[in-house]
């Protein structure tokens, strides 16, 4: 099921733009609306729009389904340690300890409208990147599965 | 016809009650909004978030979204399961 030249050129083009677009949300997601969810879904178009272009026996090579489970698992593990991180610090679980701490991801946040900076709100942004790595993992291993069944019939 | 007409008369009364239900509904001014106050009032300087969204998913709500993710990782799992490779000589049973 391979699509025409100028569609799969197309496809070649976008999906670093899809990619790119997905990781701004992500990383932005405490400052932008989006985050994890929305923005894993937009990298996961990126790897359907690959995917629909090319025939899925071409795919393969360039979009491992082992490497996307992999992607899945680290997704989930990073928010799952990402929450228990704070057991360390004698905190609850999910508790935020690296707020307006003034490290990594501490800078103290005014109240009311601001410009916004990427180095605040702690916890928030492992979080959002855990989430979005699960997400995009997640939607492109069920796809391949999906499309794997998808077989082009011979001709006569 | 005759059963158009008909469809059409109860999705149109179906609509009309909706409608008169919804007019009703307060939006916009909740009853109890001690909550929503705590959030917008305090959120952004607790968790250092701009979005106060954000702040609520993923820190006031963090275990919530943990099931999430948890569901997300299932349905996978589930297709993955259902859409394995078939062993050769492999059948399904037929009870």
């Amino acid at each position: 099921m391979k699509m025409t030249k100028i569609v799969r050129t197309t496809a070649d083009v976008f999906y670093p733009f899809c990619l790119v677009f997905g990781l701004y949300v992500v990383i932005h997601g405490h400052l932008t609306p989006g985050g994890g969810f929305q923005g894993g879904a937009v990298m996961a178009t990126g790897a359907a729009l690959l995917i629909v272009a090319h025939a899925y026996e071409d795919i393969t090579g360039r979009i491992r389904k082992t490497a996307m489970k992999i992607l899945e698992a680290i997704g989930l593990l990073t928010f799952l340690f990402a929450g228990l991180s704070g057991i360390l610090f004698h905190r609850p679980f999910m508790a935020n300890w690296m707020a307006q701490t003034g490290k990594l991801f501490g800078n103290t946040v005014a109240h009311g409208p601001n410009p916004g900076d990427l180095n605040t709100a702690g916890l928030l942004p492992l979080l959002n990147v855990g989430v979005g790595i699960e997400v995009l993992g997640g939607l492109t291993v069920i796809l391949l599965y999906m499309l794997s069944g998808i077989k082009e019939e011979k001709k006569p | 016809m005759m059963k158009i007409a008909l469809f059409s008369a109860i999705l149109l009364v179906l609509f009309g009650g909706l409608m008169y239900i919804a007019a009703d509904l307060p939006f916009g001014s909740p009853p109890v909004s001690d909550m929503d106050d705590y959030f917008i009032r305090n959120g952004q300087e607790q968790t250092g978030a701009n979005n106060i969204v954000t702040s609520i998913v993923f820190d006031f709500r963090g275990f919530d979204t943990l099931g999430e993710a948890t569901v997300l990782f299932t349905a996978v799992l589930g297709v993955g399961m259902m859409f394995r490779k078939m062993k050769e000589g492999e059948e399904y049973e037929n009870d």
